[in-house]
């Protein structure tokens, strides 16, 4: 893809991509993903037409919040992310205090206009709030910046696993995890890290979970104790997926998933419409796909010549491959149902417009090591 | 990477990123080589057997709902059941067309629109293939008529399930309250996976309070279903749970001689056991008939409910809040004696009304040419207005409202029911945080006679009556007794519980308004003493008048005259045996005049009911007839 031929159409549009800041590899990449996850989620979505606009409109939105949060200068960045960091946490407390409960978990801010997911934006708050902090510090970092640290991820995290939330407290873990990672926290230290979280998780589950928060974890773990619930998806998911075969039943002719038998079936589960109608070979591509922009977000890390813009990138681009290995091991029966969409293809707005705003961040990155080298 | 620099050194940062990011690609390549390797394993290796299934994946599980939990009385008599009745359910994933069939379906079977709205909002809510009542309660005919059509349409069933039933209609049901169609907002606060399949949830009073003791654990069925969606056989199956059923404390024959004995009359009765808080009966009149909630209450027949204008769903056992009125004077007369400010020797003298000092107001007493030269005991018997404007004054209302607070008023008694209000003890600090005004002295002369901004509910009253009745004890008034395990049968009781142990010093000054509360009844000058011919035990009461209607300074309230809506409410406070106190009493009867002409009967008659007609076995009573 980066061997095109120089025809002046293409060195105009060059020109447009370089003006805005884009990449134009990872643009193709990202273009051709959601193209993909709309033809995938007309049929995951029963055809319908009304779902198809409603998520184009989220693409448009992502799309221009990514051309904006492009052109972003670095350190405008790296200053406004303690600020950031400070109103999410802020708007997770006014969650858990005036906040809506939505089938059965207290997520949604409702500011009368919009009802907003403030778990949404601490996705990439905490790794850049981490990332300012790291990187102002000599790499690799002592024991106590990474006490400051750890309890910088921690405190949304567990806000946000008390919604609860997994699935985006996992996320919003990992993404600060892997800014640690990356500023090159020992292995013996990572390692006691997770030691010891394992021996405090019992301690959270006693202490800071209410009962009935506690068995739908309960449920979420052991799906097969609640057939009537999250088991159900998960025997019907796997039905689907293994039914495929190598080339699938073809687009909208997935029995399992035309039939209703999947469950949440435009959102969550939108791999096993995936998998039932493109089969292995069609999974294969996805994944080389995803693999393609993973790497491509990786590189732009690694040839920045800025730690801040070195670790943003990078955490961002393995949080995403967080999204798709979790959905992916949980449509396929691997993990625990723990609601993680499939990024870029489910049905649904913020975590989208998430995505695209985090790539935005990798572009302004990439954009400022240009002007500075 | 273990050498450490001290120096900021970007280079060697960012070499030190770069590697580490190096490294997180060689995980990526590896777990995303897993996954493929779970996609192979699924689709390739266990391709043949995934297909078997997805070819006959008819595979469905259908949720079994519980038996609910059933209510008995005290005395094991039914209050309310399940009864199997026949319904119209949709399973909308199987339908063709949804639309077309709900009009087709009308040609056989009415439907209103509020049931439809019901189903429609339950059917975009629930799980895939969960069968969606659309009419609950068919009739014979319908069933049959819709039965020989049934093959037209796919995905539509009759269903024979149990559905609440209040056997006794509309007896007790402000302490029973009822189950209704389960809402959207009612999934939110319960276990939804447990709900599967349940249709109706708790939605007022005990009903309410105890849905999770009520509602049982859901089955579920493994079935395989034809490609048109019905059930051909069934491969597995874990039986529902059926609820834990509920003893209540009630006696429902009790409760019955309350009803009777308000006829048409508008308020509420509550008789508890103060010796460990047992409420006995729970009456709010008028009634209704709680078995048109359970199938869906018809618009017409809710807004007739509604607009009534006695309210007929109001509970005011729990929810309504009057003004006390005198039956306040023993709890204040007790002040008086415990804070020293009266004996009981001291007297006052009331010529009909009484002025503060350097004031013009007349604070009326309601017999106006006065009664003389009053002491505690004449001024209870009598139900003196001037001897409490008096007392009050001398008082002052933070030791009154500290004082009456150790009874329970103005706070919730914490009944296991759903719709308690607290009541309001008036106190300089309560107006000061709500109102932000001072305090005036007038308004402790309206407290001191249970008037002005002071409110109690029937419930409230018959607690702090019996705790009066033993010197301060006070329990948490209960309606359960214990729970009957639904599979095992093993009942567990719920434990009573203490909430003042009394603790007023002397003993003698309790004495002493028993003695006066006693008078009342029996006594020659009595308010209530018009009820006590024919008593076989003695009983301490107090009777009260609850002004609904201000009258201005020179104006006379003439009860002949005053609207019906504006007349005074009639109060009646008592317990029985007054040496040996078994029930407390309280009788509110909305604009029924005065507590000793019509609240006192009611109360009498059901003192009668209690501790003369029924023998200790609890097997029969005078008028004890069933339904």
């Amino acid at each position: 893809m980066n061997n095109m031929s120089d025809t002046g159409d293409y060195s105009r549009l060059r020109r447009l991509l370089d003006a805005l800041n884009i990449d134009p590899v990872l643009l193709t990449l990202l273009m051709i993903l959601s193209v993909f996850g709309i033809v995938l989620l007309y049929s995951g979505g029963g055809a319908s037409i009304d779902l198809i606009v409603r998520q184009l409109t989220r693409l448009s939105l992502g799309l221009f919040l990514f051309i904006l949060v492009a052109n972003i200068p670095l350190r405008a960045l790296k200053s406004l992310s303690v600020w950031l960091y400070l109103f999410g946490v802020l708007l997770l407390l006014a969650v858990m205090f005036f906040g809506e409960v939505g089938k059965g978990a207290q997520r949604w801010l409702d500011l009368g206009i919009i009802r907003f997911q403030p778990s949404e934006m601490l996705k990439l708050a905490v790794p850049l709030m981490v990332a300012s902090y790291l990187s102002d510090r000599v790499l690799p970092i002592g024991l106590k910046d990474l006490f400051v640290s750890v309890i910088l991820v921690l405190i949304p995290v567990m806000l946000i696993a008390r919604q609860p939330d997994l699935g985006t407290a996992i996320l919003v873990g990992s993404a600060g995890a892997f800014v640690l990672f990356l500023a090159g926290v020992r292995w013996r230290i990572m390692l006691s890290l997770m030691f010891l979280f394992s021996l405090m998780a019992p301690l959270l589950w006693k202490f800071s979970l209410h009962d009935y928060q506690r068995s739908r974890i309960l449920t979420m773990f052991d799906p097969e104790s609640d057939p009537l619930g999250s088991g159900y998806h998960i025997i019907q998911s796997k039905i689907a997926i293994g039914s495929g075969g190598v080339y699938g039943k073809g687009w909208l002719n997935g029995t399992q998933s035309q039939l209703d038998f999947i469950p949440e079936r435009s959102t969550d589960f939108i791999f096993s419409v995936f998998g039932e109608e493109f089969g292995f070979l069609g999974g294969v591509i996805l994944i080389l796909l995803y693999l393609s922009i993973i790497f491509r977000g990786l590189y732009i890390a690694a040839r920045s010549n800025d730690s801040y813009g070195q670790l943003v990138a990078g955490a961002i681009s393995l949080t995403f491959f967080v999204y798709l290995f979790v959905n992916i091991g949980m449509v396929s029966g691997m993990l625990p149902v723990v609601g993680v969409p499939l990024p870029l293809i489910s049905y649904g707005g913020t975590s989208m417009v998430t995505l695209f705003v985090g790539f935005g961040l990798i572009m302004s990155i990439r954009s400022t090591k240009r002007f500075m080298g | 990477m273990s050498r450490r620099v001290h120096i900021k050194n970007e280079y060697l940062e960012t070499r030190l990123v770069r590697r580490r990011i190096i490294l997180s690609a060689l995980f990526i390549l590896v777990l995303l080589g897993v996954l493929v390797g779970r996609l192979y394993v699924l689709q390739i290796v266990d391709y043949n057997h995934f297909t078997t299934l997805s070819d006959k994946n008819r595979i469905r599980f259908k949720a079994l709902p519980p038996a609910r939990g059933l209510i008995y009385d005290r005395n094991g008599v039914i209050m309310a059941n399940n009864l199997p009745a026949y319904r119209l359910e949709i399973i909308k994933e199987q339908v063709e067309d949804l639309d077309q069939t709900l009009i087709d379906l009308k040609q056989y079977v009415d439907y209103s629109d509020l049931d439809l709205r019901l189903y429609l909002r339950a059917a975009n809510r629930r799980r895939s293939f969960e069968s969606i009542p659309l009419r609950l309660n068919l009739n014979d005919e319908e069933v049959a008529r819709l039965a020989v059509n049934l093959y037209k349409f796919d995905g539509v069933e009759i269903n024979a399930r149990l559905t609440r039933n209040y056997p006794q209609g509309d007896h007790a049901v402000h302490a029973l309250g009822y189950v209704g169609r389960i809402d959207v907002k009612d999934l939110e606060l319960v276990n939804e996976n447990n709900y599967a399949g349940t249709s109706h949830i708790g939605k007022l009073g005990l009903e309410k309070f105890y849905e999770s003791q009520l509602h049982g654990t859901v089955g579920v069925q493994q079935v395989e279903v034809n490609s048109r969606g019905r059930t051909l056989s069934v491969l597995s199956e874990t039986a529902p749970l059926p609820g834990d059923n509920l003893y209540l404390t009630i006696d429902s024959k009790l409760q019955k001689v309350a009803e009777q004995a308000f006829g048409d009359l508008t308020g509420s009765v509550v008789a508890i056991n103060p010796r460990n808080g047992e409420v006995l009966a729970l009456v709010s009149m008028p009634k209704f008939d709680p078995n048109l909630f359970v199938n869906g209450i018809s618009y017409k027949n809710y807004d007739k409910l509604r607009n009534s204008k006695q309210q007929p769903m109001f509970n005011r056992a729990l929810s309504g809040q009057y003004p006390p009125g005198s039956t306040t004077k023993p709890f204040f007369g007790l002040a008086g004696l415990e804070a020293g400010t009266i004996n009981s020797q001291s007297k006052i003298f009331c010529r009909g009304f009484y002025r503060l000092p350097n004031k013009e107001h007349r604070y009326r007493d309601w017999k106006k040419q006065g009664h003389g030269y009053m002491d505690l005991k004449g001024a209870i018997t009598q139900s003196c207005d001037v001897y409490f404007y008096d007392l009050s004054y001398r008082l002052g209302i933070d030791k009154m409202s500290a004082f009456l607070d150790k009874f329970g008023f103005g706070k919730k008694t914490g009944i296991d029911s759903t719709g308690e209000v607290s009541g309001l003890l008036p106190s300089r600090e309560w107006k000061r945080k709500t109102l932000n005004r001072p305090w005036f002295p007038g308004e402790t002369l309206n407290t001191g006679i249970g008037q002005g901004t002071f409110l109690v509910t029937p419930l409230q009253l018959a607690n702090s009556t019996g705790a009066l009745s033993l010197n301060g004890l006070r329990y948490r008034p209960h309606l359960v007794n214990a729970l009957e395990n639904g599979s095992s049968g093993i009942k567990t009781d719920i434990p009573i519980e203490q909430v003042y142990e009394g603790g007023v010093s002397k003993k003698l000054n309790w004495e002493q308004v028993h003695k006066d509360m006693v008078n009342v009844v029996h006594g020659l000058h009595g308010t209530a003493s018009g009820i006590d011919r024919g008593l076989t035990y003695r009983m301490a009461g107090k009777t009260g008048t609850a002004q609904v209607y201000g009258i201005a300074q020179d104006d006379e309230y003439d009860e002949d005259t005053v609207i019906n809506r504006l007349r005074d409410h009639a109060l009646f406070m008592s317990y029985a045996p007054s040496e040996n106190p078994q029930i407390a009493v309280a009788v509110i009867v909305e604009n029924g005049g005065h507590g000793s002409s019509v609240a006192a009967p009611i109360a009498r008659k059901v003192l009668d009911a209690y501790l003369v007609n029924i023998d200790k076995t609890g097997s029969d009573l005078g008028d004890g007839s069933q339904p």
